[in-house]
């Protein structure tokens, strides 16, 4: 049996190519970036050169707004602590929406404990943000709003340069959660407004273990971890060069084949959408059209999402789902409660995401393992 | 070493559940869990001399869920009722080669459920004397 892997927005495989490159850097080149001798300087060397690719895949300002960080969720706690925490004096809130990952939301129900307010922002069934409602969420406290440019779940797009006009009518800082669609869509850090971003190498066909944080210059932000002064100070502890090569390289290729990797993923993703919803009873979650490249995510009614996963992995399919039971909390996912979907009806999602290995003919074979395995576990099901 | 994901057995009852289905006029019915949580189970069972000679299931639920309702209708097939009265979650879980710890939940239900039929039958037959 033939494995198809649709989880891409969990987790890459590192691109051939970036192996390529940055396997040197756990082998020949392992001199630590902060030593002064000629082995130091090639890791400093390849750290600089990863640090320009990610700054030119957000056409950053300058190399030197790029922070490596040891993935998204730290770049997420830095960007939101690290900024907070740093200009408390000029306000104590925090905002969000709804429907922000874990490492955004968490971080700030901590400041909470710390006297910050923390508002979230409520989104439309599509998962849009309702610009009015973030309008209403912000005031000159804020010192920190945290958007994400694409969602992980649902797949949804946000209009980032109109959030980043309206956040900054009232309020400080924006930050931009890109994890999800960096390298799937064209992002100008200069152009849409962004003060901080966040970036992962995982999911960029980079190694796991990298990550990134854009900060604007002039944007003032503390360090979360104290150490030997890493990373201007905002990040110590010795870099992860094999995975920050990695990652540069990674960012390198994903902008160059961007656009023709888009184009090529839209048309499988409309397809599998369009066979999806001829399953009874399906329903796309998200937006029709300001959605990423490579997302499709649907629900069924009265089935379950983590049996769905379980039975397209026995067709060799690995997908995902929102659903509670997959959760290490129990809980159904919060994106799709915030699209306003019922509890019941969140357990039944499915979230397929493509990739480089995906092919148009790849669609039927899903379908059909889809629709075997609704058919399959409505039998079983009593709500049915 | 830990152990990661399901045991095979919980996937071989998962992927093939044992008496699956609904029985007309059952002589008890069980029905436990909510939609909202994500695990809905109903158990029918025909009894005739106090013994449990056919049991069906129905899970809306996860994996575990659907297993575990599988592996308490083989337990309870067969047994006299007050025998299979005293099958616990644990018993279930056991029997499936155990169960993830946030899964147990689950195992809880399906002996739930039985439980339910069971008592429904005592009730029914209370009621006829």
């Amino acid at each position: 049996m033939k494995s198809i892997y649709l989880d891409y927005a969990s987790s890459t495989p590192v691109d051939p190519r970036v192996m390529a490159f940055a396997a040197p850097y756990l082998s020949e080149v392992y001199g630590n970036p902060s030593s002064l001798h000629s082995g130091g300087l090639k890791a400093k060397q390849a750290v600089e050169d990863a640090r320009a690719k990610v700054a030119a895949l957000i056409n950053a300002e300058d190399d030197s707004t790029l922070l490596f960080t040891s993935g998204a969720t730290e770049a997420n706690n830095l960007a939101i602590r690290g900024v907070a925490l740093r200009n408390a004096s000029q306000g104590k809130a925090v905002a969000a929406t709804a429907i922000e990952h874990m490492s955004v939301l968490n971080p700030m129900k901590d400041l909470q404990k710390q006297g910050f307010t923390f508002t979230k922002v409520p989104v439309d069934s599509t998962g849009l943000v309702e610009i009015d409602h973030l309008s209403e969420s912000v005031t000159k406290n804020t010192v920190v709003t945290s958007v994400m440019s694409a969602n992980n779940e649902i797949g949804t797009i946000q209009p980032i340069r109109e959030i980043s006009r309206v956040v900054h009518e009232k309020a400080l800082y924006l930050h931009v959660d890109a994890t999800a669609s960096a390298g799937r869509i064209p992002i100008d850090v200069q152009k849409e407004g962004i003060d901080l971003l966040t970036l992962s190498s995982n999911d960029l066909y980079g190694p796991k273990g990298a990550g990134a944080l854009y900060v604007k210059p002039g944007v003032k932000l503390q360090s979360i971890v104290f150490g030997g002064g890493q990373e201007k100070g905002l990040r110590s502890g010795t870099e992860n060069v094999f995975a920050i090569a990695g990652m540069g390289e990674a960012a390198r290729l994903a902008e160059k084949e961007m656009t023709a990797e888009s184009t090529r993923l839209i048309r499988i993703r409309d397809a599998l959408i369009a066979a999806l919803l001829t399953i009874e009873d399906s329903f796309l979650t998200g937006h029709r059209t300001k959605r990423l490249p490579h997302h499709v995510s649907v629900r069924f009614s009265h089935i379950e999402g983590e049996s769905i996963l379980l039975n397209m992995d026995m067709y060799g399919i690995q997908v995902s789902t929102g659903s509670a039971c997959s959760s290490k909390t129990l809980e159904p996912s919060h994106v799709l409660l915030a699209i306003g979907l019922k509890h019941e009806e969140a357990h039944g999602s499915m979230v397929v995401t493509l990739g480089r290995s995906t092919t148009m003919e790849d669609v039927p074979v899903v379908r059909k393992a889809a629709g075997e395995t609704v058919e399959r576990l409505r039998k079983l099901s009593p709500l049915h | 070493m830990v152990d990661v994901g399901y045991s095979k057995k919980v996937m071989e009852h998962f992927m093939n559940p044992r008496n699956v289905g609904v029985i007309e006029h059952p002589d008890g019915y069980g029905k436990v869990g909510n939609p909202v949580c994500g695990d809905v189970m109903e158990i029918f069972i025909k009894v005739k001399d106090d013994v449990i000679t056919d049991i069906k299931f129905r899970t809306f639920g996860c994996g575990s869920a659907i297993a575990t309702s599988s592996m308490v209708t083989e337990l309870a097939k067969g047994k006299h009722v007050d025998e299979a009265m005293k099958l616990t979650r644990g018993d279930v879980a056991s029997e499936l080669d155990g169960l993830p710890p946030q899964k147990m939940h689950c195992s809880n239900l399906a002996a739930d459920a039985l439980h339910e039929a069971i008592k429904d039958y005592k009730a029914k037959k209370q009621k006829k004397k």
